[in-house]
């Protein structure tokens, strides 16, 4: 019986990698806002990189509600969108070398966005994970949470509902 | 999210101004003004405030590259459009007659039922249409530059700190 060799690590490594950075890439406000992501295998965390720009109240100081949401809602699409590629990209059928913000797979649409501020948002770097609870055909369902210092002290929580684009390539 | 020690704040502005809880509308609303222009966030965004006073507030942000969420069509993120509706919010809650003083956002809801279209200015109007002794409730809505069809709908609950917990307001 014969078996394919295990794909070279750096190849798959490579393959995850340019996807993640050209999706991350391929949105301005993500660099605006200073949210890079760390991945391990397929789980995503977004970070969120203080800056004084970033603040909402300068008396406190805390971070403002906007970015919070901002962040929140970030990472959801981000999440829902490297989820979407996933077989793609593991089966090498995603040609990863040449996308580009042009050629980039349309990106999930946000329908509603929710958010719970639990405490305020210190200056300093955050970061949150987000779960696909439901993922469908046409509607998705995502879970967010984001904390500073300490993984079970959540700052901000947000459930969205996102339209999933279609992707025989004809446009949504 | 807006701060508590901006009650304090505020309660000293006011004493300068030797007014009180019941100070004017037009004080209220040049104090809210003050605090929301000095905004960080809403000043990178480049967020302008057209209108503020009795519980109602109108804030609009240029179109900017940046702040783009899809490449394909250079619409505009819809976490820079949450930051507008939360800072409006905020703002109308700062100048209702009977909130006063310092706001936080326990939570917001945005509806986004149309892309902002490229190159267009946004504007948010929001009402904080209810407020009771420790809560205010704010509706909000946004437009492009085609004002028959909001681009987003938003609502939001938001703390009310008053000045004296313990004071004569019911």
């Amino acid at each position: 019986m014969t078996r394919r060799p295990p794909e070279p690590v750096h190849l798959i490594r490579h393959r995850r990698d340019r996807a993640l950075s050209a999706l991350v890439e391929g949105v301005p406000y993500i660099g605006f806002m200073g949210i890079g992501f760390d991945r391990r295998g397929d789980e995503l965390t977004a970070v969120l990189t203080y800056d004084d720009k970033l603040i909402g109240n300068p008396l406190l100081p805390a971070i403002h509600g906007g970015v919070t949401a901002s962040f929140l809602e970030v990472s959801a699409i981000m999440e829902l969108s490297f989820q979407m590629l996933w077989d793609e990209i593991e089966s090498g059928r995603l040609d990863v070398e040449a996308l580009r913000p042009e050629t980039l797979p349309r990106l999930p649409k946000t329908i509603d966005f929710t958010v719970d501020y639990l405490r305020s948002g210190l200056p300093r770097d955050a970061y949150a994970r987000a779960r696909v609870n439901r993922s469908g055909r046409r509607y998705a369902s995502v879970h967010v949470e984001a904390w500073q210092d300490n993984r079970h002290r959540l700052f901000a929580q947000a459930t969205g509902h996102f339209l999933m684009p279609l992707r025989d390539g004809t446009a949504e | 999210m807006w701060g508590e020690k901006r009650t304090e704040r505020m309660a000293a502005e006011m004493a300068d101004n030797g007014g009180r809880a019941d100070a004017g509308g037009a004080d209220i609303a040049r104090i809210a003004r003050q605090f929301i222009e000095a905004i960080p966030f809403s000043q990178a965004l480049g967020m302008r405030l057209d209108e503020i006073g009795d519980g109602v507030a109108v804030i609009s942000m240029p179109y900017d590259a940046a702040l783009v969420g899809d490449p394909r069509t250079g619409v505009i993120h819809g976490g820079a459009v949450s930051a507008l509706m939360d800072t409006c919010g905020g703002a109308a809650v700062m100048c209702h007659p009977e909130a006063l003083a310092a706001t936080a956002t326990i939570d917001i809801r945005i509806d986004y039922m149309r892309p902002a279209r490229a190159g267009e200015r946004i504007t948010a109007r929001a009402t904080c249409y209810h407020v009771t002794r420790s809560v205010a409730f704010v509706r909000a809505e946004a437009w492009d530059e085609d004002e028959t069809r909001p681009v987003a709908a938003a609502t939001g609950a938001f703390t009310v700190q008053r000045e004296t917990p313990q004071g004569g307001t019911p």
